[in-house]
């Protein structure tokens, strides 16, 4: 009788417990809820619409007519021919896009080139010092994009800096040609994102423990053994996380390349830009836009999957 | 509590007062970048009290989509001719009857009864000028006055040459440089404007606006240009010259509107028949260095205008000048993807 007795009131008290989880719970989730409904609003909503736009028919002057269309899907990918309407591949927008992923794949190169070293001189500096290298490279943030772009273009223009410089020492007799080209945009996107490769590369690196450095040594590993075995896969997630976020922004940059670039080749942030001013054409517009998404997301899984198969290796 | 409800139903008194102070007093202006005089403005602010704000745009899609979206805030615009049948299509302008305003008899009668508005029913001539193409004679001592500047460059101008991204005056210029008459949809005209201009953007550097000063420090050698905007590359830089191509070049008016929306419409009338005065007019074009449609605003015009020969065109080119009204939603969208192939 006892345990018929108490074990009803053993379960009310678990009840008691589980309902208080439940409250719990709910309170939560209403005090995240603001939070959650914004996020939901501004950053789902946008999104939604451009989805919405890039199933609409274009209008004639901009905008959109509400009139169910694939139209701009369709010639995201394929189009028929201007002169003799027969189906094709939109081969100028896989060639834009192409040129945007080899460009932001050779500014990851570059920023991991330069910013890795940075980052390893900064997290080997007394712990006093770097605060101050790190508030250095986080300076030209301070600046605008655009004027930091402008300020790249008086380096190199043809009396720039460089150029001038050059020519003082009798290095060369003509300016170079650096503005207007790839290099220009290459050159311009490395040095707006090189913090962003420095900073997360740098947060790794500082939690390196050097003494296992100090035990490959011991175990006669060379340099670039310690460096290959050791310490690369240990900074691999600032890395990887550097990467990311140099490469994203670079793929839909859009200023860089109209500034340095010249505007004579497009790259996909143009390319979109086009299509909602002179092209008029909203829908393709939309749908190149979330195209490029769905490409960064491919990129960020594909990313995920490298890094998480490495755990693997290390167990 | 008496007490309290008079302090703040004074303090919105006030804040309903001076709100309406501002609005009275007050012009939003949209207008191309680098185009509005400052001197006019100080004067125009002088004379009526009204304080003006000025937001620039770059091309006429931006000034059109921005407006189109709503919520932007602005009185005044000033499109290019052929985009003022869109805009007024579009019910964005206001019919503000600009020739029933006081100064309205100042208006060259040239520019009263033109295409895109017959008798200004909506709109004021701001300037108006031509694309043609810009060379720096120092490199190059041919004739200039030909579209082959851009579309079959001589050797020496070759990787010198910028082109201005606008669509249509480009496309404009290649295809009369063929033959054809602007927004022709003759598909094999058009693809050898299309296989011509390919071939020719691999002498150019750039298609880029705002060269100014990229003509004038000798980075850019040629190109396709506006006559006022090359006018001030060669106050700083005397080698700069501009050709009126005699294949045929684009002329167009830029002109002052009234939005729809506008909230104070009071201010942008004034506005419209403030720039109708002849003092007015030349301040404008003193400026931007473009020729301006109203009468006797030469007299106070500075001096280098009157005989430039980016404003006064010269006789044996005058006849080669086109208006172009925009082409039809169609032939846009065949020009677009030419613009893209060319730009891939």
């Amino acid at each position: 009788m006892t345990t018929a007795s108490s074990s009803p009131t053993r379960l009310t008290a678990e009840e008691v417990e589980e309902l208080a989880r439940k409250k719990d719970t709910k309170n939560r989730w209403l005090l995240a809820s603001p939070a959650l409904i914004i996020i939901t609003l501004f950053a789902a909503g946008p999104l939604l619409i451009v989805v919405l736009y890039s199933f609409l028919t274009a209008g004639d002057y901009g905008n959109v007519k509400w009139i169910f269309s694939t139209k701009g899907w369709f010639s995201v990918f394929l189009q028929y021919d201007i002169f003799d309407d027969t189906l094709q591949i939109a081969d100028a927008h896989l060639s834009i896009f192409w040129r945007s992923i080899k460009l932001s794949l050779l500014t990851t190169v570059l920023t991991a080139a330069f910013g890795i070293p940075t980052a390893y001189f900064i997290a080997t500096r007394p712990l006093s010092q770097r605060n101050l290298w790190l508030f250095l490279i986080t300076v030209p943030f301070w600046t605008n994009l655009l004027v930091r772009t402008i300020a790249v273009m008086e380096l190199i223009r043809g009396e720039g800096v460089i150029n001038n410089v050059l020519l003082w020492a009798n290095v060369i007799d003509q300016p170079i040609q650096m503005m207007f080209t790839d290099f220009a945009i290459a050159f311009g996107m490395t040095y707006v994102y090189l913090p962003l490769m420095v900073l997360p590369v740098y947060a790794s690196i500082e939690k390196l423990d050097f003494r296992l450095v100090e035990a490959s040594y011991d175990l006669y590993a060379n340099r670039w053994k310690c460096f290959r075995r050791v310490i690369l896969p240990l900074v691999k997630p600032g890395m990887i996380a550097g990467s990311i976020l140099v490469f994203v922004p670079s793929l839909g940059a859009y200023i860089t390349p109209r500034v340095l670039g010249g505007g004579k080749n497009l790259m996909f942030g143009n390319l979109i830009e086009l299509q909602f001013g002179q092209g008029r054409n909203w829908p393709l517009g939309a749908a190149l836009s979330i195209s490029l998404m769905v490409l960064v997301m491919v990129a960020l899984l594909y990313y995920v999957k490298v890094s998480g198969g490495d755990d693997n290796e290390h167990r | 509590m008496k007490h309290k409800l008079l302090t703040a139903l004074s303090g919105l008194a006030l804040v309903a007062g001076s709100a309406a102070a501002q609005a009275e007093g007050q012009l939003n202006i949209f207008n191309w970048g680098n185009y509005t005089n400052p001197d006019l403005i100080t004067k125009f602010e002088a004379e009526t009290g009204i304080k003006v704000t000025i937001t620039d745009y770059d091309s006429n899609d931006t000034a059109l989509s921005k407006i189109k979206a709503g919520g932007h805030g602005f009185d005044i615009v000033v499109p290019t001719h052929g985009y003022v049948p869109i805009f007024i299509s579009e019910g964005l302008l206001m019919e503000t009857r600009p020739d029933q305003m006081e100064n309205f008899k100042n208006v060259s009668s040239t520019w009263v009864d033109v295409e895109w508005d017959q008798g200004r029913r909506y709109t004021v001539p701001w300037q108006w000028g031509s694309t043609g193409v810009v060379v720096n004679t120092k490199y190059y001592k041919g004739d200039i006055n030909t579209s082959a500047i851009f579309m079959d460059p001589p050797d020496e101008l070759k990787g010198k040459i910028n082109v201005v991204p606008e669509m249509g005056d480009v496309m404009g210029l290649a295809i009369m440089y063929h033959g054809g008459e602007p927004c022709t949809d003759d598909k094999v005209l058009l693809k050898k404007v299309r296989d011509s201009l390919v071939a020719a953007k691999e002498h150019w550097l750039g298609m880029d606006y705002g060269n100014l000063e990229k003509f004038a420090k000798e980075d850019l050698w040629a190109g396709v240009n506006w006559n006022g905007s090359t006018f001030r590359m060669r106050l700083q830089n005397e080698n700069v010259a501009y050709g009126y191509p005699k294949e045929g070049y684009i002329l167009w008016m830029d002109s002052v509107a009234v939005l729809a929306d506008a909230k104070n419409v009071d201010e942008a009338k004034a506005f419209q028949n403030f720039v109708m005065d002849p003092e007015n007019a030349a301040l404008i074009s003193a400026f931007a260095r473009y020729s301006n449609g109203i009468d006797g605003s030469e007299p106070f015009m500075p001096e280098d205008m009157k005989t430039a020969p980016e404003v006064v065109v010269p006789a044996e080119h005058a006849g080669n000048g086109k208006f172009v009204l925009a082409c039809p939603p169609d032939v846009q969208a065949l020009y677009t993807r030419i613009w893209t192939d060319l730009q891939k």
